[in-house]
């Protein structure tokens, strides 16, 4: 086997190991998930999900994630039809949508931290600060990864490499662009429905 | 001022957790003393270098299964050591004598105990079996994500190294190898015992977690070509299943022992008694990890006993696709029997009817395996070398453990002897019968093709008896005595007509020692007698296998030439067939990974991030966690450096040994 | 050298066997000699399931020395045929057998797990008595709400009464077992589990914690006496007189984390104790603080 196509093995193979790390992933969030849906009568006399989420508020996080999801996607397509230039637009938007999505995130954060209902409140607060900062910590872990990607793609936007490696963060940023979506339904939208 | 410098330097860590008791002392003074020996005698004998360059930081996967089993024997020393300290007090410890140790350390041990076990024994023996051995079976030259391997072996050596930690300062959790909550939670445990187990077990966890991913992409992509999945041998099937199961179930894990963690560490309440928490949500994550890590251990153990029985009765496996089918209905079911842990909750007829009967329909695809392997003896030529010692008394022993797994999936049963005594002698009937004969089986089989002699045959068939008849002195009494109502995990009793039963536990327990001292004596004994017991063809058992196919020991690249595989038994039907030498033509370059440190690196890190978490040492912690990132980021951007090995130098080697 | 080898083995096996017989030749095995009807029944139970295993087992043995002794390689007038690797119906027939035999145990659990749930109310022609259990660390606590008693480490009831026991804790996790009565159950904080129990035959009897709630676990066991009526009645006659009584106050000296050296007796004074240890653990009370 000669080296290029031995690149490109290695390639396709680390491509189903990250799919399947995205199901161990999956399995993690569904555990929180399950968790979430156990404990969310556990206010322990604070408030119930239908009296703190704003779902509009979520939703403005929706759309900002979404729209992330959507740049990393052209980033992704621009590298393949080696637009470099296209493509760095699209990974830097991204990572800024990133940023305001966690700001968002931490803003919510704040402000349920501020008016007493921190983690230690109830087992509802504990599981919804857990479900939502799980997912907040892998975008943090995903922004970490796109900087430094970035960083990779200006330094040298021709390698063979550069594709290969922008689509497995592609995968994971739609990855978690998915489970955000359930969250959204799940804690948000439901939340407030009961 | 000083008083919170320190706090903020050493976080709750200090003196006062040194341990006070002589039993404990002695395990606090010994350990490092040994670690110290070791690491003097590789000062002295300067073999440093050379443990660096060939093991420590080697990216083959038979080196690491070399380490992985080194450890989990090492483990299954002091697992074993804490269970002898366990039947010793118990055989004492009725009615004015309290036996001789404290409950608090009796609590530590029996959890020890089963966490070392299960975690470092089982999980080692495993994983290091299946690096020895898949990518040889596969013929494949390597595991999928080499690198990704040596991370997964230093995480579980990062776990090891934490649980073992406990006894020099902190001492270990009380609570049992899961730890239910609320008695692993903050108010009734504060300590760092608790803590010391959830960091280990999350460290080796994730290193677990890894290995499950690599060796499925291993096993889906790294097969030597015309090897469809129905011509896989099938203990790369069974570790398929297992691995499966690894990537289903261990996140599981994760979050369990995360929750318990956050619960602990920032006061949340996932699993308190009040504020809305919910123990119960706990049992039943934990048992969604616990059951389907039963059948993780045991699947490949099935297949390593189907490969020997294939070898050592001549003939190929009976029933190869029922045993593939009763495989994949084992990982099937598997998920979805976890509440018969726990029938005693209280959680109604038909939940527990439903969990029942599932539980006893994994029964139906293992007995078809069991008489798929006695009639894969039929009309054999049956040779009894150890492995297939092992094998007879892993019948014998797992299908009476099978046979009180059944009673006990009957729900109206349970409630009569579940968390008693005949709980532990069932789970240990499974557990060594199964587990443990399997691997030390797949120890002694696959040994001449990692070192290039083979054990010696005698003393490993005195070692299985010796775990034969001790298995059945130690357990045999305590189903007696859960019938007797003699509950789990007891420090001591009233009734002096449970002694005698609990004496003869304790010698089984010695005659178990006896076995794997004979165990060791036998890697001695076969060191020393290496030249006589050499394996010169490659081949010493008539395998069936491609790892026969290639020389003993087996090279860095496994195969010089990538087989082309037409049948299921390749080896066998090769040599049936007489094929032809290949080709000078047919050799080419083979790239292999170089070392690399960086796994170690992380594992360190790792492991320190836990040793912060476990003593509130935030800032150690924050530091760690920092690190580890920062190398998974380097390694992601740095060139994978590779070495070749060049075709003319393969074919000389491969003409040397044919001629 | 082959004969060595049967004797060997034949002694060890007598020898485990012997050692066997001088273990058990007079203990007691509370779950095989039960003292009352649910766990009669299941001591049925565990000896049809041994009798459906050994259908599979015995063949699995004896196959297992047969073909070992008889395709030793050794043995030159075996047959010795390596292309048998598969046969439809032998393998057929290990897929019926086994199926067949854990239909029929499937119905029967489906079956026991419904008439022995330990929620359901024992027929009986004695009405039901109401005892309610609270664990503690490290001991039992037995209030009888009608007859105004409770007890520590002692459990004393009328034979052939059926009991529900209502059970909760004040301590982690614990489980509460008769195993001469038959069926365990959790007990866990702020939740009420429900055990259905009788006693057919009077005597004295152990119970016990099965699972571990601390360092005194080991000593959380406790006599049961099961008593004809009248002395039941004349009992807790007698002690609801008494002046050593448990109220809320008392409750909470008990429920220190302790263990007993003899068991206690009291005139119960507060008759919804239960309620209000169940309550301890209710997310409002502990956001208002304790109740009294």
């Amino acid at each position: 086997m000669n080296h290029i196509a031995h690149a490109h093995d290695k390639h396709e193979t680390a491509q189903l190991g990250f799919w399947l790390y995205l199901m161990t992933d999956l399995m993690l969030f569904a555990g929180l998930f399950a968790t979430y849906m156990v404990l969310r009568g556990g206010t322990a006399g604070g408030p119930t999900a239908a009296e703190l989420f704003d779902p509009t508020f979520a939703l403005s996080e929706t759309i900002v994630l979404l729209l992330s999801s959507f740049t990393c996607g052209i980033a992704a397509l621009a590298l393949r039809y080696k637009k470099q230039s296209l493509a760095l637009w699209g990974l830097g938007l991204t990572i800024a949508l990133g940023l305001v999505f966690l700001a968002l995130e931490m803003k919510e954060f704040a402000e349920f931290y501020s008016e007493g209902h921190t983690w230690q409140a109830s087992a509802f607060l504990s599981s919804f600060f857990t479900l939502v900062g799980t997912h907040g910590l892998h975008i943090s872990i995903g922004l970490v990864w796109a900087s430094t990607l970035l960083g990779y793609l200006i330094r040298s936007p021709h390698h063979d490499d550069a594709h290969r490696k922008m689509s497995l963060f592609a995968l994971f940023w739609h990855f978690l662009d998915i489970i955000w979506v359930f969250i959204f339904t799940i804690v948000y939208l439901l939340g407030v429905l009961s | 001022m000083i008083h919170t410098l320190a706090e903020g330097l050493l976080g709750r860590l200090s003196l006062d957790y040194l341990p006070t008791e002589p039993a404990t002392i002695g395990a606090a003074v010994g350990l490092p003393l040994s670690a110290l020996a070791i690491v003097a005698a590789l000062t002295y004998f300067k073999k440093w270098r050379w443990l660096w360059d060939n093991w420590l930081t080697s990216l083959d996967a038979k080196k690491i299964g070399v380490m992985y089993i080194a450890v989990a024997i090492a483990m299954l020393l002091r697992g074993l050591a804490d269970a002898l300290m366990l039947r010793a007090h118990t055989a004492q410890a009725v009615g004015d004598n309290s036996g001789l140790f404290t409950t608090d350390t009796f609590q530590q041990v029996f959890s020890a105990h089963g966490t070392i076990m299960i975690f470092f024994v089982a999980m080692g023996l495993m994983f290091g079996l299946i690096n020895v051995a898949l990518p040889l079976m596969l013929g494949a030259r390597d595991v999928a994500f080499p690198f990704l391997n040596s991370v997964s072996f230093w995480l579980f050596a990062a776990g090891m190294i934490l649980i073992n930690t406990s006894l020099v300062i902190g001492g270990f959790s009380n609570g049992g190898w899961l730890g239910y909550p609320p008695l692993t939670g903050l108010e009734y445990n504060p300590g760092p015992g608790v803590d010391y187990w959830i960091w280990s077990l999350q460290i080796a966890g994730i290193g677990s977690l890894l290995s499950g991913i690599n060796f499925t992409v291993t096993i889906l992509k790294k097969r030597a070509r015309g090897m469809t999945l129905m011509k896989m041998p099938i203990f790369a099937w069974s570790v398929l299943v297992s691995m499966v199961l690894v990537m289903l179930a261990f996140p599981l894990l994760t979050v369990s022992l995360g929750l318990l963690s956050l619960d602990r560490l920032m006061g949340m309440h996932f699993f308190t008694s009040d504020f809305g928490g919910n123990p119960m949500m706990y049992i039943n994550l934990i048992w969604a990890w616990g059951h389907p890590e039963v059948y993780i251990l045991i699947l490949p153990a099935f297949g390593i006993f189907s490969e020997v029985v294939a070898t050592f009765a001549r003939k190929a496996l009976f029933g190869y696709r029922t045993m593939v089918a009763a495989l994949i209905a084992i990982m099937f079911f598997s998920f979805i029997v976890w509440q018969h842990h726990f029938f005693t909750m209280g959680a109604g007829a038909n939940v527990n009817a439903f969990f029942g009967i599932m539980t006893m329909v994994i029964a139906i695809p293992t007995g078809v395996k069991i008489f798929n392997w006695l009639f894969t003896m039929y009309k054999g030529k049956i040779r009894f070398d150890a492995p297939m010692v092992w094998f007879l008394c892993f019948v014998v022993t797992f299908t009476l453990g099978g046979v009180t797994g059944v009673m006990m999936a009957v729900p109206a049963i349970d409630f009569q002897v579940h968390n008693s005594m005949f709980l532990v002698a069932h789970f240990h009937n499974t557990i060594i019968g199964g587990v443990v004969f399997g691997f030390l089986a797949g120890i002694t089989y696959w040994f001449p093709k990692i070192f290039g002699f083979r054990l010696h045959d005698r003393l490993g068939k005195y070692s299985a008896y010796a775990w034969q008849i001790g298995f059945i002195l130690a357990f045999m009494p305590l189903y007696a005595l859960g019938l007797m109502g003699a509950v789990r995990r007891i420090d001591h009793y009233d009734d002096p007509s449970w002694q005698p039963f609990f004496i003869v536990s304790a010698v089984g327990v010695l005659v178990i020692m006896l076995g794997v001292g004979l165990f060791i004596l036998q890697l001695a004994v076969s060191i020393w007698k290496r030249k006589e017991l050499r394996d010169t063809t490659g081949d010493p058992w008539n395998g069936r296998t491609l790892e026969w196919s290639v020389p003993s020991p087996a090279p860095e690249y496994n195969f010089a030439i990538e087989p082309d595989v037409t049948h299921r038994d390749e080896w066998w039907y090769r040599k049936e067939s007489k094929l032809a030498l290949p080709k000078k033509s047919s050799y080419q370059d083979i790239w292999v990974p170089k070392n690399s440190g960086l796994g170690i690196g992380i594992a360190v890190f790792a492991g320190l991030f836990g040793f912060a978490m476990i003593w509130h040492i935030w800032w150690l912690g924050f530091v760690a966690f920092l690190v580890v990132v920062a190398l998974i980021v380097f390694r992601t951007y740095a060139d994978e450096p590779e070495r070749r090995i060049s075709a003319e130098h393969l074919y000389h080697l491969d003409k040397g040994r044919k001629q | 050298m082959k004969t060595r080898g049967v004797l060997i083995l034949a002694v060890v096996l007598a020898a485990i066997g012997a050692l066997g017989w001088w273990l058990l030749r007079d203990a007691t095995l509370d779950v095989l000699q039960p003292a009352g009807n649910i766990a009669e029944q299941q001591r049925s139970l565990l000896i049809v399931a041994s009798v459906l295993s050994a259908i599979v087992v015995v063949p699995v043995f004896t196959l297992l020395i047969v073909f070992s002794v008889r395709y030793r390689e050794g043995n030159k007038k075996a047959i010795y045929d390596p292309n048998l690797t598969h046969d439809a119906r032998l393998e057929a027939l290990w897929w019926g057998i086994p199926i067949a035999i854990i239909g029929v145990l499937g119905v029967i659990t489906w079956q026991t797990s419904h008439s022995l749930d330990p929620y359901k109310r024992i027929a009986s022609s004695n009405e039901t008595m109401n005892i309610e259990v609270v664990a503690l660390q490290w001991k039992w606590l037995f209030l009888y709400p009608h007859q105004r008693v409770a007890t520590v480490d002692k459990l004393i009831i009328p034979v052939d009464v059926p009991v529900e026991f209502s059970l909760t804790s004040d301590a982690p996790m614990s489980a509460f077992w008769i195993p001469s009565l038959g069926s365990q159950i959790y007990t866990m904080n702020g939740m009420t589990s429900k055990l259905n129990l009788i006693a057919t035959e009077p005597g004295s009897y152990r119970g016990y914690n099965t699972n571990i709630n601390g360092k005194g676990y080991a000593s959380m066991d406790f006599m049961v006496e099961a008593v004809d009526k009248k002395t039941f009645v004349d009992w807790h006659g007698e002690l609801a007189k008494s002046s050593n009584g448990l109220d809320w106050t008392t409750y909470k000296q008990l429920s220190k984390p302790s263990t007993l050296d003899s068991p206690k007796e009291y005139a119960l004074h507060n008759t919804s104790l239960m309620h209000a240890i169940e309550m301890k653990f209710m997310p409002e009370h502990a956001m208002n603080g304790e109740i009294e």
